[in-house]
């Protein structure tokens, strides 16, 4: 196990250098002069433009430049953001907590209601109750996160006022932004759920259980669930990833801090330092994240055997 | 014709056997996939739904009832009613003009951006596939890496590089969607490729060319088929998720994504323009995902659940 836990760390390290070379090149591939991203649009000579870029190396070859970056990198210095000034990790670091805790909590939210949706569905196979949960999934699948962000402020902020629209702060600002963002993947989720304990449920060894006497309810939840969960298990780790990618639109929504809304904005003022940043931070928790999902696969499941 | 790009593949094969019911000839497997395909029920309603939300904006030039970006400051915000069926917005705008013109741009951008995705990743697939070794590696480890990015982002990385536009957008679409037809096509020619029929074809003396595309491509396309019709949900989705941001297309032209934003400021005092807009992204997602659906029920019996 030891040993799998360690191969699989060091198959991610070519994939944390890829990130670190695609954001690296992201501006050296924005067309035009990349002088013109620090400069800003105001015209310059062409001797000041020639100034500005030896001052920021751009004059040099692109491997000494990746080099310098990735140096950079490893020391965790993300460069400065050209509109505040400040050290990029330090914008980063502030807001990236919002966003661990707006995505862990619309994750657990949304495995919540997948897993309760998708074996509600599966135990009334072919009923009432299965076509509601599935049509109520297959809505949820077709609803994009900003819909779902602004129908739930319609109504629970609006309306009813019982929630705040906007701004960060206790377990209230979270509640819906989380749940706006859960709704897409706990279809996702419920849909797999179905399935997979349909698969496990038509098993011979679940009839045995059953014809031994064991009550119905025992043998969903020792002999169905844990191997209908397999799937479910690596579905996690992508809805995490959507998660995170999810998580720009809502805390642009809500106005919440955040990475995402931190990526947008610097996009939007054009500040590619901040914009690098923000990519790559984004890009190597989801990689992380990834590697121990990954583990706790293979110490889910004693069927897989590593190494 | 975005619908009947799923619908014309199995159509064209089944041709030869026009008519299935006709008795006195065996139906051909096409034929059969054909016949149950009108029969599924959410392929009938999926596929229903998409027609008419195609055919709405199409025809948003002539059936829509006003200029969709002409203002009228006598008239903002108002609710929807018999003079605006959806309302206006606050620029006293017809929001029912505007989602029907604004479906033609997020349609668009859902169906091209599909299809620079299917292009890229099948070609990709399939020599990734059929050449294996060092190739494959290749491919396959830039794919990773692409996927390393998640959700939204990498389209944020490529628009953040290129630029916002509509050409770009739809390239930033497509881009973050092709991982996804490389896998699916990968490993469907890995599967199809050890068959005796490739086999036999080699034998013969086929040229490569020649075997991936008339004896491999046709034996994946139904994985695919079902791949890229659920894939233009995504586009459509991640398309106006862009242009919501701000970083896609940009007002005054009307785009569902960037309507819903213009609506966001409004929604406690005038819900209805952020809401149709939103109503009309779910619907033609909704049409598409169950036309996926039921497409792979009927092509793909490896993936019913």
């Amino acid at each position: 196990m030891l040993r799998y836990i360690g191969e699989r760390a060091l198959h991610t390290v070519p994939v944390l250098v890829g990130i670190s070379i695609i954001t690296f090149l992201m501006l050296h591939l924005v067309p035009g002069d990349p002088v013109l991203l620090f400069a800003g649009d105001k015209p310059m000579t062409e001797e000041q433009a020639a100034a500005i870029r030896h001052q920021l190396g751009l004059d040099r070859p692109l491997l000494v430049q990746y080099e310098d970056y990735a140096g950079h990198l490893l020391r965790g210095d993300l460069g400065r953001a050209l509109r505040s000034q400040r050290p990029v990790r330090d914008s980063i670091l502030e807001v990236l907590p919002a966003t661990v805790q707006l995505t862990l909590a619309a994750l657990a939210l949304a495995t919540a209601l997948g897993l309760a949706l998708g074996i509600a569905a599966a135990l009334a196979h072919r009923t009432w109750l299965d076509t509601a949960a599935m049509g109520v999934a297959i809505l949820g699948v077709s609803m994009p996160v900003f819909y779902s962000s602004l129908l739930l402020l319609l109504f629970f902020s609006f309306t009813l006022g019982w929630l705040p629209a906007t701004g960060e702060g206790g377990l209230d600002h979270l509640i819906l932004p989380a749940t706006a963002l859960a709704l897409v993947s706990s279809a996702v989720l419920a849909r797999l759920v179905r399935s997979g304990m349909l698969g496990v449920l038509r098993q011979d060894y679940i009839v045995t259980a059953r014809a031994k006497g064991l009550s119905r309810a025992l043998v969903v939840r020792r002999h169905a669930l844990r191997n209908a969960l397999i799937p479910v298990i690596t579905m996690l780790g992508l809805q995490l990833g959507a998660l995170l990618g999810g998580a720009v639109v809502t805390e642009t929504i809500f106005s919440r801090p955040g990475l995402g809304r931190l990526a947008v904005d610097a996009i939007l003022n054009r500040d590619f330092p901040l914009v690098q940043g923000t990519v790559l931070v984004a890009a190597v928790v989801y990689v992380l994240v990834n590697l121990l999902v990954d583990i706790a696969y293979a110490a889910v499941d004693p069927r897989i055997h590593y190494g | 014709m975005p619908p009947s790009i799923p619908v014309s593949t199995t159509a064209s094969a089944a041709a030869p056997a026009a008519a299935p019911g006709r008795p006195g000839r065996t139906p051909t497997p096409a034929g059969i996939a054909l016949r149950r395909l009108v029969r599924h029920p959410s392929v009938v309603v999926g596929g229903t739904l998409f027609a008419i939300v195609i055919l709405a904006a199409v025809l948003a030039p002539w059936i829509s009832p006003y200029a969709p970006i002409r203002a009228n400051q006598r008239a903002p915000l108002e609710p929807p009613g018999a003079a605006h069926l959806m309302g206006t917005d606050r620029f006293g705008r017809d929001v029912f003009s505007r989602v029907l013109w604004g479906g033609r741009l997020s349609l668009t951008v859902g169906v091209v951006s599909v299809g620079v995705a299917t292009a890229c990743g099948v070609t990709l697939g399939l020599v990734a596939g059929y050449a294996g070794h060092g190739t494959e590696a290749v491919i396959m480890r830039t794919i990773e890496l692409l996927q390393a990015f998640p959700g939204i982002l990498l389209a944020l990385a490529v628009i953040a590089t290129l630029g916002s536009s509509l050409p770009n957008l739809m390239i930033a679409v497509g881009i973050s969607a092709i991982p996804e037809y490389v896998r699916i096509t990968r490993g469907a020619v890995l599967d199809v490729k050890q068959r005796e029929f490739v086999l036999a074809a080699r034998v013969v003396g086929c040229r490569d060319r020649a075997i991936l595309l008339r004896h491999i491509l046709p034996n994946v396309t139904a994985p695919l088929v079902v791949i890229a019709t659920l894939g233009i949900a995504g586009a459509i989705i991640t398309g106006s998720a862009l242009s919501f941001l701000g970083l896609g297309i940009r007002p005054p032209t009307p785009e569902w994504g960037n309507m819903l934003a213009e609506g966001r400021e409004f929604l406690a005092r005038a819900w209805w323009v952020a809401f149709f807009p939103g109503l009309a992204i779910m619907a033609a997602v909704l049409a598409v995902n169950l036309l996926g659906d039921g497409l792979r029920d009927v092509l793909d019996p490896r993936f019913r659940g």
